[in-house]
C-alpha cells in the first residue's frame, strides 16, 4: 500500500498489507494475521523442496541485483560439514529507496519468518540481519520482535518443535552505503572496514567468516512466506509483463509527486500509471521531466521513456535503465538535472570505500567538475571529460559504486544536454556560489 | 589526521575503562553470537559511543585490547564509518539528509532553518550553548518522508521549515 | 605440480603451473604487467586497478594479479582498451599527487614516474582544482609518511599486518579522504618495518636516514650479502662517489624473499670509515716500517714456517675465501682457530617461514666452521698464553685479550682499521672489508652466497685471502697463489667436502646450498 496513503485499488497488496497497523508488530498480532503458518509448513518440508518452490516462483532479489533467489539458494554446498550463514541485507541506503524500513517497522515478523524459512532451506542455523545504523526505529521494533519470536518458540534451539536450530542476530551498521554491497556487508559483520571483496570466491563458497553464506534483501525474504503459503504457481502467475519478472514489488516513489510512498504492484505494471495514478501525479502546473527508477545508481529516464516503460526488470532495461531496488526518484520540470546529477556524484564520492583508484579519485573529480559547472565556471570540454571519466569508471572496479556514479552522469548528459549547455554558455545563472 | 606525530599523546585525565559493569555485561553477552571476537567490534564501538558520546583514542585501545585487535586496526574501522564520532559533539547531534530525493523536496530550506534556529550558524559547528551540532548527511532511507532528520538516535520524518522550532524545543 | 596450463600472452605462448596468476605468467612471456598494489610477497587485494588486462571472451578487463591462468586463454596486456584503462588509472592517481619530483627522494626509482612516462598522459586535465593536502607525518624511528604522495596501494598496511604480523598501520577515513594512519600510541619500531619504504612504489614512505642524500641515478648498485647475522639476507649496496649511502634488500625467494631487517639495513656507516690501515707494516726492532707486499708476504711465510702453536682469532665477517686461505696457510701447524660471534636478540619476520634477524650476529658462522674455525672464542683466548704465533683476522679484541695476544712470540694482525693498540704487532697488514672485495658467506642453511665488490679498496689494502695465499705459495716450490676470488673459492671448494667443488658459476647471485651440491657431487 502507498503508506502513508491508503491502499490504491490498482495495487497488489501482499507485503505491505499491514503497513500502518501497530498491531501487526507483535507476535500475537502477526499470528492473528496468518503469520508463522508458512514457517511451520516449511519446517516440515525438505530444504530441496523449498528451494525448488522458490525457483519455480521466479522470485528475484529485491535489493537491486534481481538475481533469481531460488537459484542463489541452490548454490549453497550440501553436506560440506561447514556452518552455513544467512545474511539479511537491511542496509537500505540507495537514494530513493525506503521500502525495507517499512517492512521492518510495520511487519517485523514477516522478515523474521522469511529469514527462518531461508535458514532452513540453505542449512544455516544463524542469520545475521545487518541493519543500517541510522534505522533506529526499525532496529528497536526488530529487537522486540526477535525477542518475542524467541519467547514463542519460533526461533531458538528447537524452532516450533521441529528440532531445527534457528538463531537471528541483529547487527547495527554505522553509516556506510557501501555496506549494502554483499561482500562489504560481510566484511563489516566480521568487524572490518566495509570494503567489498574480489569475487571469486563467491559468498556461497566462502562468505562471512569464510563459510558458505547466502545474502538476501529484506523485501526478498519477506516475500518467501507468501510463496510457501500459496505456492510457486500462484506467485509466478503474478505477472503483468515479462514472464521472467514475477510477483509483486514495493516501489518507493519519491520526489516531485503528490503522494510519495511505497506502492506495491505486480511486476510489469505500467510506469505511467504508477507515477500519475498511484503516486498522485505531478504538482499543480508541473510536468514530468525525468525519473531515476532504480534508486539512483541507474541511468536517468526521460519523460518519454518513463511514460512507455513497464515496471519490471526487462521492461525498464528496454527503456534504457534498470529496475534496481525500485527507488523511484521523480523529477518535474522545476528540477535542475545538472544539480541533481552533481548531488548524486557527491553522494557517491562520500561513500566510496577508497580501494579502487577509479572510484576513489573519479567520484570526487566528477563531483568537482559538476560543481564548477554549477558555479558558472564550466568549460566546453568538461562534458566530454565527464563522459570519458565515466567510461573509465565503468566496468573496471571491484564493485559497482563507481559505475553507479557514472550512470546518472552519462544519461544526464546524453538526455538533458541542453541543461548542461545552459550552464556552460552562462545562459543560466550559477546554482552554486563560488567560494 | 591520525595522531602519528611521534610524541606520546598526553592525556589530561586517565582513561576510565568503558567496559565495566553493565557495559561489560552487554559486550560479553555478544561474544557467543559470533564465531570471532573481532565481529563484536562494531557493536562494541556503539556501546562506547552510547556511554561516552564519542570514541577516544584511549577507548579505541581499550576495545582493541578486549577483542584482540590493535588500536591502529580499531581506528581504521572507526574512521571508515560516518556515524562514529572521533571527537566530542554537541549534546544533540542533528543530521539532515540532503541527497537528491530530499533536495528535490526542499531539504536546503530545512538546513537553513535548522542552522538559524539552533544558533549553530554553519554546518559542523556546535552552538554556543553546546546544545546542538548540525551536519548534512547522505540518504537516510526515508525519501518518501522528506526531509528526514536525526537528532541523536531519534529519527524524525517529514520535517519542514515550519516544524523546526517545535521539534527543537523538545531538546534541551 | 605437473599440472600445467597453456595460454598466450601478447602473442607469446607460455606454460605455467595451474593456479599461477596472469601477472606472474606474463613474466614468462617477457611481459611486465604494470601494477602497484600487487607484490609477490604480499596478499593481493586487486585495488590499484593498474593490472587490468584484456582476456579474450571475457566481458570486462580482468585484474591480472588475481586472475588465474586458464587453458587456452588469450591475454592481451597491451590492447588499446587495457592501455586506455592504465592511462586512466595513472591520470586518476596524478590528480591529487603533488608535482614533488624535484624534491622527492623516490625520483629516478619511482614506479609512478616510470609508468606515467611509459603509458600516461602528457598533461594534466585537473588544473582548476586544489589537490588534497595533508602534512608530513613522522611514523617512527626512520620512516616519514608524506600523505600527499600516497597512492593508497596499501602495500605498507599489508606488510605490517600479514608479514610482520603487527598491524600498526591502517587505512583511515574513506573515499578520497583516505590516508595511511598509524596506531596513535605507537611508532613504526618493528625490527622489519624499514621494508615499507622499499615497498612503497612512490615517495610517500621515505627513510629519514636517506632523506635528500642522493639521487637514485647517481647511485651505483652492487649485489651483496648482509653481514649482520647468519640469515644471509641478499642485499644491494648503493654507493655514491665511492661512499655507501644506502643498503636495500635484494630479492631471494629462498633466503629473505624481498626483505631485510632494520638492523642490517641501518648498519652501513662502518663501511665508510676513514681510519683505515693502508700500508703493510713490518716490525724492525722497536718500530713498524712500511713495506711492499712481496716483502710482507715473505715475512709472513717465514713466520708461519717457524711457528709452533698457532691461535687464529677471526672476525665473523671474514669471507670464506679469507678464512679458508688463512687456515690453509697454517696447514701442518697446531692451530686453534675461532671466530668472534657477538650475540643479539632474535627478531623473526613472523609471516615468512625461516626468516629472522638471528642471534648470531655474524654472516659467516657456518663458513667459518667449514673452513676449520671450530674452537670457541673463550677456548681460543685461553690458548693465547704460550702461543707461538697469533693471527688476528680483522677482529677487534678487548684490551685484555689484546694484551694476551701481544705476549705471543709473533703477532700478525690482518686488519681493516688503523688501531693504535696493534702497534705491538710483528706484521700489520691492511685488508679489505667485505664491501671492498669479492667473497662468499655461508649462511645458517649452508647456502653459499657471493657478494660483489662495491667500493674501491683503500690504500694498498688487499683481501685477506690474497695475502694468505701469496704467503702460502712461498711455502713450497711449485705452488702458485690464486689471483682472483673465484679461483680462491674454487680451490678451497675442491678440498672442503661439503662444498663439493662448487664454483662461482654455480653460485650465481642467488647462491646455492652446499649440502645439495655435496650430495650431487657424491653421486
Amino acid at each position: 500500500m502507498g503508506f502513508p496513503h491508503p491502499s490504491h485499488p490498482k495495487e497488489t497488496v501482499l507485503l505491505s498489507k499491514h503497513f500502518g497497523e501497530p498491531g501487526a508488530r507483535s507476535f500475537a498480532g502477526w499470528t492473528e494475521r496468518g503469520g508463522y503458518q508458512a514457517l511451520k509448513k516449511a519446517l516440515g518440508m525438505t530444504p530441496e523442496a523449498i528451494i525448488e518452490e522458490l525457483k519455480a516462483s521466479g522470485l528475484r532479489g529485491r535489493g537491486g541485483a534481481g538475481f533469481p533467489t531460488g537459484l542463489k539458494w541452490s548454490f549453497m554446498p550440501k553436506g560440506d560439514g561447514k556452518p552455513h550463514y544467512l545474511c539479511c541485507n537491511a542496509d537500505e541506503s540507495e537514494p530513493g529507496t525506503f521500502k525495507d524500513r517499512e517492512i521492518m517497522r510495520w511487519t517485523p515478523h514477516a522478515l523474521i519468518e522469511g529469514c527462518a524459512i531461508a535458514c532452513h532451506a540453505i542449512g544455516a542455523e544463524v542469520c545475521y540481519i545487518y541493519i543500517r545504523g541510522e534505522f533506529t526505529d526499525p532496529l528497536q521494533v526488530m529487537e522486540q520482535a526477535v525477542a518475542e519470536a524467541y519467547g514463542n518458540g519460533a526461533l531458538g534451539g528447537n524452532a516450533f518443535g521441529s528440532g531445527k536450530r534457528i538463531e537471528i542476530v541483529l547487527f547495527r551498521g554505522a553509516g556506510a552505503y557501501i555496506c549494502g554491497e554483499e561482500t562489504a556487508l560481510m566484511n563489516s559483520l566480521e568487524g572490518k572496514r566495509g570494503n567489498p571483496r574480489i569475487k571469486p570466491p563467491f559468498p556461497a563458497a566462502a562468505g562471512v567468516f569464510g563459510m558458505p553464506t547466502t545474502i538476501n534483501n529484506v523485501e526478498t525474504l519477506a516475500a518467501v512466506p507468501h510463496i510457501i503459503n500459496r505456492g510457486a504457481v500462484w506467485y509466478k502467475a503474478l505477472c503483468l509483463g515479462n514472464p521472467k519478472s514475477t510477483g509483486t514489488k514495493l516501489f518507493s516513489v519519491c520526489g516531485h509527486v503528490l503522494k510519495p510512498g511505497n506502492y506495491e504492484v505486480t511486476l510489469g505494471f505500467p510506469m505511467k500509471e504508477l507515477i500519475y495514478d498511484l503516486a498522485g501525479g505531478m504538482r499543480p502546473g508541473r510536468t514530468l521531466k525525468a525519473v531515476i527508477p532504480g534508486g539512483s545508481s541507474v541511468p536517468i529516464m526521460n519523460r518519454a521513456e518513463a511514460e512507455s516503460a513497464l515496471c519490471d526488470y526487462e521492461g525498464i532495461v528496454e527503456q534504457g535503465s534498470m529496475l534496481g531496488s525500485a527507488g523511484f526518484i521523480v523529477m518535474d520540470d522545476s528540477a535542475d538535472i545538472v544539480y541533481e546529477v552533481y548531488r548524486l556524484a557527491k553522494f557517491y564520492a562520500h561513500e566510496s570505500c577508497a580501494q579502487c583508484t577509479q572510484c576513489r579519485e573519479g567520484t570526487a573529480w566528477t563531483t568537482k567538475i559538476l560543481e564548477r559547472i554549477l558555479k558558472g565556471q564550466g568549460k566546453p570540454e568538461d562534458l566530454d571529460l565527464l563522459l570519458e571519466l565515466s567510461d573509465q569508471m565503468t566496468g573496471k572496479t571491484i564493485c559497482v559504486l563507481s559505475d553507479s556514479c557514472a550512470a546518472p552522469i552519462v544519461s544526464g548528459i546524453k538526455k538533458f544536454r541542453s541543461e548542461f549547455d545552459a550552464y556552460l554558455s552562462r545562459a543560466k545563472a550559477p546554482a552554486l556560489a563560488s567560494a | 589526521m591520525s595522531s602519528g606525530s611521534g610524541a606520546p599523546v598526553a592525556h589530561e585525565t586517565a582513561h576510565e575503562p568503558v567496559f565495566a559493569g553493565k557495559a561489560k555485561q552487554r559486550l560479553e553477552a555478544l561474544y557467543p553470537k559470533f564465531p570471532t571476537k573481532q565481529a563484536c567490534l562494531l557493536p562494541a564501538l556503539w556501546i562506547v559511543q552510547e556511554e561516552r558520546g564519542w570514541i577516544s583514542p584511549a577507548a579505541m585501545a581499550e576495545v582493541g585490547e578486549l577483542l584482540g585487535v590493535t588500536p591502529a586496526y580499531v581506528r581504521g574501522v572507526v574512521t571508515f564509518y560516518t556515524m562514529y564520532h572521533t571527537h566530542p559533539v554537541g549534546r544533540h547531534f542533528i543530521q539532515v539528509c540532503t541527497t537528491s530525493p530530499c533536495h528535490l523536496c526542499g531539504s536546503d530550506e530545512v538546513v537553513k532553518t535548522l542552522l538559524k534556529e539552533t544558533g549553530c550558524g554553519e554546518l559542523g559547528a556546535t552552538s554556543a550553548d553546546g546544545r546542538f551540532t548540525v551536519i548534512e548527511v547522505e540518504c537516510l532511507g526515508a525519501c518518501g518522508f522528506a526531509t528526514p532528520i536525526m537528532i541523536g538516535n531519534d529519527f524524525i520524518e517529514s520535517v519542514t521549515p515550519d516544524r523546526v522550532p517545535g521539534i527543537l524545543a523538545g531538546y534541551r | 605440480m605437473s599440472d600445467l596450463v597453456n595460454l598466450t600472452i601478447d602473442d607469446v605462448a607460455v606454460s605455467v603451473p595451474k593456479g599461477t596468476m596472469l601477472i606472474e605468467a606474463a613474466k614468462q612471456a617477457g611481459v611486465l604487467v604494470p601494477h602497484y598494489c600487487y607484490h609477490p610477497s604480499l596478499p593481493s587485494p586487486a585495488v590499484c586497478r593498474m593490472c587490468l588486462v584484456e582476456v579474450e571472451k571475457a566481458p570486462k578487463l580482468l585484474p591480472a594479479c588475481v586472475t588465474a591462468a586458464a587453458e587456452g586463454q588469450v591475454v592481451n596486456v597491451h590492447s588499446p582498451q587495457a592501455e586506455k584503462a592504465r592511462e586512466s588509472v595513472l591520470e586518476f592517481l596524478l590528480i591529487n599527487h603533488p608535482l614533488d619530483c624535484p624534491i622527492c627522494d623516490q625520483a629516478g626509482e619511482c614506479e609512478l614516474q616510470d609508468y606515467v612516462f611509459q603509458e600516461g598522459r602528457a598533461g594534466t586535465r585537473y588544473s582548476d582544482y586544489a589537490k588534497r593536502y595533508n602534512p608530513v607525518e613522522d611514523f617512527g624511528p626512520d620512516v616519514l609518511y608524506v600523505p600527499n604522495r600516497c597512492i593508497l596501494c596499501t602495500r605498507c598496511v599489508r606488510f605490517m599486518e600479514d608479514v610482520a604480523k603487527t598491524p600498526v598501520l591502517n587505512v583511515s577515513e574513506r573515499g578520497d579522504r583516505a590516508y595511511i594512519g598509524i596506531d596513535p600510541g605507537q611508532r613504526l619500531e618493528h625490527p622489519w618495518s624499514g621494508n615499507v619504504v622499499d615497498l612503497c612504489p612512490v615517495g610517500s614512505l621515505i627513510s629519514k636516514d636517506f632523506l635528500h642524500k642522493a639521487r637514485a641515478w647517481d647511485l651505483d648498485k652492487t649485489a651483496s650479502i648482509c653481514p649482520g647475522c647468519t640469515q644471509g639476507c641478499n642485499m644491494m649496496i648503493d654507493t655514491r662517489d665511492g661512499a655507501v649511502v644506502r643498503l636495500r634488500p635484494r630479492a631471494n625467494l629462498e633466503v629473505n624473499r624481498h626483505f631485510m631487517c632494520d638492523v642490517g639495513r641501518s648498519d652501513y656507516r662502518w663501511m665508510n670509515r676513514g681510519d683505515r690501515a693502508e700500508v703493510p707494516l713490518v716490525r724492525d726492532g722497536q718500530r713498524l716500517v712500511p713495506t711492499d707486499w712481496d716483502a710482507a708476504a715473505e715475512r709472513l711465510a717465514a713466520l708461519v714456517q717457524s711457528a709452533g702453536r698457532v691461535v687464529v682469532l677471526a672476525s665473523g665477517r671474514a669471507s670464506l675465501e679469507s678464512l679458508g686461505w688463512v687456515r690453509r696457510l697454517l696447514e701442518g701447524r697446531q692451530v686453534t682457530a675461532a671466530i668472534k660471534v657477538p650475540l643479539g636478540d632474535e627478531a623473526p619476520l613472523a609471516g615468512v617461514p625461516d626468516l629472522a634477524l638471528r642471534k648470531e650476529r655474524v654472516p659467516n658462522l657456518d663458513g667459518a666452521r667449514l673452513a676449520g674455525y671450530d674452537a670457541s672464542w673463550a677456548d681460543a683466548i685461553g690458548r693465547l698464553d704460550g702461543a707461538s704465533l697469533v693471527v688476528l683476522l680483522d677482529v677487534e679484541l678487548m684490551d685484555a685479550e689484546l694484551d694476551r695476544a701481544a705476549r705471543a712470540e709473533a703477532l700478525v694482525a690482518l686488519t681493516t682499521l688503523d688501531d693504535e693498540r696493534l702497534k705491538g704487532a710483528t706484521l700489520l697488514l691492511p685488508v679489505t672489508s667485505m664491501v671492498e672485495e669479492h667473497g662468499t658467506y655461508v649462511n645458517r642453511s649452508l647456502r653459499v652466497q657471493r657478494y660483489v665488490q662495491a667500493k674501491a679498496a683503500p690504500g694498498m689494502a688487499r683481501a685477506a685471502w690474497w695475502i694468505a695465499a701469496e704467503a702460502w705459495a712461498l711455502g713450497e716450490p711449485g705452488r702458485s697463489a690464486p689471483d682472483t676470488a673465484a679461483a680462491a673459492f674454487a680451490r678451497l671448494s675442491e678440498t672442503i667436502p661439503t662444498l663439493g667443488g662448487m664454483t662461482y658459476g654455480d653460485l650465481g647471485l642467488t647462491g646455492r646450498v652446499a649440502d645439495a651440491a655435496a650430495r650431487s657431487a657424491a653421486r
